[in-house]
């Protein structure tokens, strides 16, 4: 079958798979960050506990999302916030190791320096550390948005849609068009994403901080 | 929290206040180590004070307990008479300007923006912000329209940290700390920065408290040195003075035996001057000279006449205030500066040195022709070599 | 749950990390020596990691059918990124006057490369193949899918059967492997560097 052929029969249900996996990355990266940038600074103003927290994050991370929408489908059944659940809590790790550690690792004379001209606590977060951690903030969202993309395929598992419908459906059916047309739009998605992250950060990131530092 | 400071607010900044600063009893601890023993100073308005000692001697702690970086554990330190427990220490802070040796500007803002973060605390508008910032930058010869928009890793060590003491001096706090600030820069660069904050020091009469290591820089720089050691003052007294009667064998120790030794009499000002001084003839015109001073860093320079013999001098502010483009300097040159012979004694000439006052001394051949100056620093660097022998 | 999945996944990861080694050594020291292919190899193991996982399996599936070697293939793929890198960066940052010297006593290009550099440098590629192993036990659940096998299809029929028992226990097992793996590998690397 033909690029144009296939076009021509699913152009139509392709389009709207790849609508609903961008909400379901969209949606969930959002929440995720959110959740993420809260937890990130709380946890950097308290390092004797980020010590023992932080690597148990990590150990949580190995949980495969396979897991996590397998268990909250279980419990929740088969809702798309079964998947956006999922999917968002996965996309806070990434983000929330990256915050903690940008953050924490904004050099002491900085802050020293911070405090020395005046600045209160929160001036120091927002003026300088934010600032100052926002290319590690960056990366993580963007590994986040990148894995959310390959989990949101899973959500076809439990018969929610996305390009994993695609996907599920060729490699049931052993259709190789159906699989290509699924895996194929989900690369270039994780890809063009990935570029478009990256071209966010190079535009909001001042001069001074790019280069090498 | 409303304290003395604030309250206080408006007086503080328009009467001609004694910001006098006086720790009395202060005692701070680490875990066990006391690091400040009981330490009681005055710091006199618009002194120039040097805290110096071996290291771990307390210096550093002692400065950071003025702005409340770092909380004491006994004895109390009131500045202008008001006992600092009582301001909030966000508020103190903004009041007194800290330069450190990591520099610490902020990469991700701009040299404007770095120099303006006080006064954007203090809520200053925002035309009195920018006007600050332009005014800052002309003291230190930075042209705003070259500098202001750019980021501080796009500007040298030294050209850094002058914006870094710029970020201190913004809010217009009577007095400043400074923690090792040149302690990073290359040695040039270094003399530079403290020729033209001993300069800045003078004209805007602020208290400036600043702490080293090293010798050379404390007299080269202070009114008063303070040295320190196992957290304890162990002598206060101007350069000269602690250099001629070190109260402590610790403080001779420091100096090496830096007093004026027998030795140090047979030497002349050939062996301590510096060589490396930027003459010009006085036919030159003042923008050419400007860009020359700059080109080396300089803010002076000396003036001789066609035949090369010692005219005068001119620094960068007289050129500013008096001269015209394309004027010569020979119209501008100050001409009453303190002069010796290549010959003289080494010692005659750190008296003159000292008595005039003066920042620095020209040293003339016989044939009238310049052969270097002499700084207060020519003159530790005397006292090191007879100490420690010539370095060549 | 049936061991049989544990030592399936541990022998798809196993293999899958001989390779993932293996080539990504090759692909690391032919960014380091040859300039004109740096950005490209580079730029492709890279882009492999942004293809999501199910895709790419999927792709591969259509070449090489539900087979444990789909997998394998997969898990390379997905898993090179962090030895290429780590071997190009660990051959790149070696101390210039460490070269100079093994060029000074006469080695060719290819002797300084094994006797000299690789050795130099593989305290970092370790690290990659250590960050490489941990990421292919996650990569291997995947297998399930496309009929490789592993504790993914204990997990996926787990779910399937709502076996809340079954699917602790094998997601237990799995982030007990990668954890022990990462910890495992962390020590050696360590002893590595203190060298």
């Amino acid at each position: 079958m033909s690029i144009l052929g296939f076009l021509d029969k699913y152009g139509d249900k392709l389009i709207k798979a790849i609508g609903v996996h961008l909400q379901y990355v969209f949606i969930s990266v959002t929440i995720g960050l959110v959740i993420a940038l809260i937890l990130g600074i709380l946890l950097s103003r308290v390092p004797k506990i980020s010590k023992i927290v932080i690597p148990i994050i990590g150990v949580f991370q190995t949980i495969p999302g396979l897991v996590f929408i397998g268990v909250l489908f279980i419990y929740l059944g088969m809702k798309p916030i079964t998947v956006i659940i999922a999917l968002s809590i996965y996309a806070i790790f990434p983000i929330l190791k990256n915050t903690y550690t940008g953050i924490v690792n904004v050099d002491e004379s900085l802050k020293e320096a911070a405090r020395g001209c005046g600045m209160s606590n929160v001036q120091i977060l927002f003026k300088i550390e934010l600032p100052l951690a926002m290319g590690a903030i960056f990366s993580g969202v963007r590994m986040s948005t990148i894995y959310t993309v390959s989990w949101a395929v899973l959500a076809a598992m439990i018969g929610l849609g996305g390009l994993g419908e695609f996907v599920y459906r060729g490699i049931d059916t052993n259709n190789k068009v159906l699989i290509i047309g699924g895996a194929l739009p989900a690369a270039i998605l994780a890809i063009i994403l990935g570029l478009f992250i990256d071209f966010i950060q190079n535009r909001i990131t001042p001069r001074g901080l790019k280069g090498g530092k | 929290m409303v304290s003395v400071f604030l309250e206080n607010e408006n007086d503080a900044i328009d009467r001609e206040e004694l910001y006098m600063i006086v720790y009395e009893n202060v005692s701070k601890k680490y875990n066990d180590v006391t690091v400040v023993d009981n330490l009681s100073l005055t710091i006199n308005d618009g002194e120039f004070v040097v805290l110096i000692g071996p290291s771990g001697c307390g210096k550093t702690t002692t400065l950071k307990l003025i702005n409340k970086l770092i909380k004491m554990d006994e004895g109390t330190i009131s500045i202008d008479d008001k006992n600092i427990m009582n301001i909030d220490a966000v508020e103190l802070r903004r009041k007194i300007g800290y330069v450190i040796q990591q520099i610490g500007l902020f990469p991700n803002m701009t040299i404007e923006e770095n120099i303006s973060v006080v006064p954007k605390l203090l809520k200053w508008s925002k035309e009195k912000c920018h006007q600050r910032v332009c005014e800052l930058l002309e003291l230190v010869n930075m042209p705003y329209e070259e500098n202001a928009k750019k980021y501080p890793n796009e500007l040298s060590g030294g050209q850094q940290q002058r914006i870094g003491v710029l970020r201190a001096l913004a809010g217009e706090p009577p007095i400043i700390l400074m923690d090792e600030p040149f302690g990073a820069l290359d040695p040039i660069t270094r003399e530079n920065l403290q020729d033209e904050l001993k300069v800045l020091q003078k004209k805007l009469h602020k208290t400036i408290i600043f702490v080293t290591h090293d010798m050379d820089e404390a007299v080269n720089m202070a009114d008063k040195i303070v040295f320190m050691s196992k957290g304890k003052v162990l002598q206060v007294a101007s350069p000269e003075e602690m250099l001629n009667k070190p109260a402590d064998p610790i403080i001779s120790n420091f100096l090496g035996k830096l007093s004026f030794s027998p030795n140090g009499n047979d030497l002349t000002c050939a062996d301590v001057m510096k060589k490396k001084v930027l003459i010009v003839p006085e036919t030159k015109k003042t923008l050419e000279c400007v860009a020359l001073m700059k080109k080396r860093e300089l803010n002076s320079a000396v003036v001789v006449d066609v035949n090369d013999k010692f005219k005068g001098a001119v620094t960068i502010e007289n050129i500013r205030e008096h001269g015209k483009p394309g004027e010569m300097i020979s119209k501008i040159l100050d001409t009453q500066i303190e002069t010796v012979m290549i010959t003289t004694n080494a010692k005659e000439a750190f008296d003159k040195l000292i008595e005039t006052k003066a920042d620095y001394l020209v040293v003339l051949d016989r044939d009238k022709t310049v052969a270097g100056i002499i700084t207060g620093s020519s003159m530790t660097k005397a006292l090191a070599s007879v100490v420690w022998g010539e370095e060549n | 749950m049936e061991m049989r999945f544990v030592w399936q996944h541990l022998y798809l990861v196993g293999v899958a990390c001989v390779f993932t080694t293996i080539i990504g050594l090759v692909l690391g020291a032919t960014a380091y020596i040859f300039k004109f292919v740096r950005p490209t190899i580079l730029w492709v193991v890279d882009i492999m990691q942004t293809i999501p996982v199910l895709a790419l399996l999927g792709i591969i599936m259509i070449a090489f059918g539900a087979t444990s070697t789909t997998v394998i293939i997969g898990i390379v793929l997905y898993s090179l990124l962090p030895v290429v890198r780590n071997t190009y960066t660990g051959l790149e940052n070696i101390d210039p006057g460490i070269k100079e010297a093994a060029k000074g006593m006469g080695m060719t290009k290819l002797q300084r490369l094994f006797r000299v550099e690789l050795p130099l440098s593989f305290p970092i590629v370790f690290t990659g193949i250590r960050i490489a192993v941990v990421t292919s036990i996650g990569t291997a659940v995947f297998g399930a899918v496309v009929g490789g096998g592993g504790l993914g299809s204990t997990i996926s029929r787990a779910i399937l059967i709502q076996d809340m028992t079954t699917l602790m226990q094998a997601t237990l097992t799995l982030m007990a492997m990668a954890i022990i793996f990462d910890f495992g590998m962390g020590y050696v690397e360590k002893r590595l560097n203190a060298r």
